[in-house]
């Protein structure tokens, strides 16, 4: 495993926000170190997206803090902007403009002088693979192209940390695979991102962390391997002829010693982040 | 100068889109001169002119006006509820004055160009106008205060059809009373008081009165200069409240 920074990029203290009397995230407090790839997971409307928009200044916390890179995200707003990229769940690229030119408006909001804007541009056209289509309208492009496009602008003005919201949703599996070779690629060239999903195998395959929210709330915490271990490394799967029974176990001859006993089709088998992600996330709502 | 990178983007796309808008805007204005000018108002005449010469800089100054209120009301309000644009915007480093005055002069540029379109075709008509400094100077503040009303308009209004119930209810109505096609005198007192207010009403009266080779309304003047002002400040405001 490649070396974590002790920096702390993203410190996030008792952050609330309350839509009414809804409560979208209730007191997060969540630590992100410099070079790690963060997932956060959950269901819909557990709060994930909400917890991204405050940390990118497009919503005011109801209370409580969030810092990036030590400045405050509802204080120093110039001094964050400069810190983050984001690249938003829904494609927002500009459709009148060609790939270069939504780059180049880009650079130019941030203010990078002329010739270090063309030389950036063409630098990241080529690291997401679309310098042949640099001067094509956007919205003749697929989602795929879109999606790293905006990963390009997300990156143009060299920011600390990435900020992705289900950053393959609605790809096709080879194109998903682009995107995650991408998000290594960054990361192993030290870029911290933080990004949401609720597809379980990203996570798992992506990310050195995972934190699981539900209602609002940060109900675990940790790497996947360690939250596997929270529920059991070991599964058995019962069939009872109308719906699966989970049981999770330390050990392979406890899961043995159960499965003995059981009736029906039996499949044991190691956990995966799904399985704490249903176990954790799921029961609260049956019981 | 951080308008200016608002003021590109937009001018980009101006010069990508510009045979189309030309051609678009040449519709309207026709349809007007030719059903008020030529055909209705032949052989009628206003104030001692003839009314085509009349009805000019009236429908300059409503084509002023629809031309800048929806270059910038309908971009923005789609960008803001359905394209998502706007967020790359309110992410950057940049102020909402900046912005705003971004949007407001690139709509203002795209108002410029359709009233010298209108001016064009009056002039094939057959109108004998002038056209001075003065007389630019008007129709700049009157495309810049409707562009500062789209702002305001589009970061308020939350759906497109409320979008398109506010040029219905308002737009509309004062594209034909404010004094573009006739004299707001010949309506009921109440109504007329009401017109006087509005500052489509003085962009006619102060475009007419130089089309004839008058000297420029004061008081119009200022009225427009007040009204671009006080709706340029309301778009800051109603930007900043939506960060």
């Amino acid at each position: 495993m490649k070396f974590l920074g002790v920096n702390k990029l993203i410190e996030i203290r008792q952050l609330t926000k309350q839509y009414g009397h809804i409560v979208a995230v209730s007191d997060l407090d969540l630590e992100i170190k410099e070079g790690e790839i963060f997932a956060l997971l959950g269901p819909n409307g557990a709060g994930k997206t909400t917890t991204i928009r405050m940390l990118t200044m497009l919503t005011k916390p109801t209370s409580g803090t969030a810092l990036i890179n030590g400045y405050d995200v509802t204080r120093e707003l110039d001094k964050v902007k400069k810190e983050i990229g984001v690249v938003p769940q829904h494609m927002n690229l500009d459709q009148e403009l060609t790939a270069w030119e939504n780059l180049e408006l880009h650079g130019r909001l941030y203010k990078i002088p002329a010739t270090e804007r063309r030389k950036r541009i063409e630098e990241l056209l080529q690291y997401v693979e679309l310098e042949d289509r640099a001067r094509e309208l956007v919205s003749r492009f697929s989602g795929g192209m879109k999606r790293r496009l905006m990963i390009a602008r997300a990156l143009m003005h060299w920011p600390k940390v990435l900020f992705l919201d289900e950053p393959t949703v609605g790809l096709d599996p080879q194109t998903r695979r682009k995107i995650w070779d991408l998000i290594r690629r960054m990361n192993s060239e030290g870029m911290t991102v933080l990004l949401t999903t609720h597809y379980i195998e990203e996570a798992e395959i992506l990310c050195h962390r995972v934190g699981i929210m539900d209602k609002g709330k940060l109900i675990a915490l940790g790497t996947p391997g360690e939250l596997k271990k929270r529920v059991g490394e070991v599964v058995v799967e019962t069939f009872g002829g109308k719906d699966t029974g989970y049981k999770f176990f330390a050990t392979r001859e406890e899961a043995l010693a159960y499965a003995s006993q059981v009736d029906g089709d039996v499949l044991i088998r190691e956990s995966n982040l799904e399985d704490v992600f249903v176990e954790l996330t799921g029961r609260k709502v049956v019981d | 100068m951080d308008f200016y990178t608002v003021f590109w983007r937009e001018m980009v796309v101006f010069r990508r889109t510009f045979i189309k808008f030309f051609a678009s805007r040449l519709v309207s204005p026709l349809l007007y001169l030719v059903a008020f000018g030529w055909g209705l108002g032949r052989g009628l005449s206003m104030d001692g002119g003839s009314y085509l010469e009349f009805v000019v800089p009236g429908i300059v100054a409503l084509s002023a006006m629809n031309t800048s209120f929806n270059a910038v009301g309908v971009s923005l309000n789609m960008s803001r509820l359905y394209h998502k644009t706007l967020e790359e915007y309110l992410i950057a480093p940049i102020s909402a004055s900046a912005f705003v005055l971004g949007k407001v002069l690139a709509g203002t540029v795209r108002g410029l160009v359709a009233s010298l379109i209108i001016l064009g075709l009056a002039f094939l008509f057959g109108a004998h106008l002038v056209v001075n400094g003065w007389f630019l100077l008007v129709v700049f503040l009157t495309c810049f205060l409707f562009a500062a009303l789209g702002v305001v308009a589009a970061m308020t209004i939350n759906s497109h059809e409320d979008m398109a119930n506010f040029s219905t209810f308002v737009i509309l109505p004062m594209s034909f009373l404010c004094g573009t096609f006739f004299s707001p005198d010949r309506l009921p007192k109440a109504v007329a008081y009401i017109i006087e207010v509005l500052p489509l009403t003085h962009a006619s009266y102060a475009l007419r009165a130089l089309a004839r080779g008058g000297e420029v309304l004061p008081i119009s003047l200022a009225v427009l200069l007040g009204y671009a002002i006080a709706l340029f400040l309301a778009g800051v405001w109603v930007v900043k409240k939506v960060r």
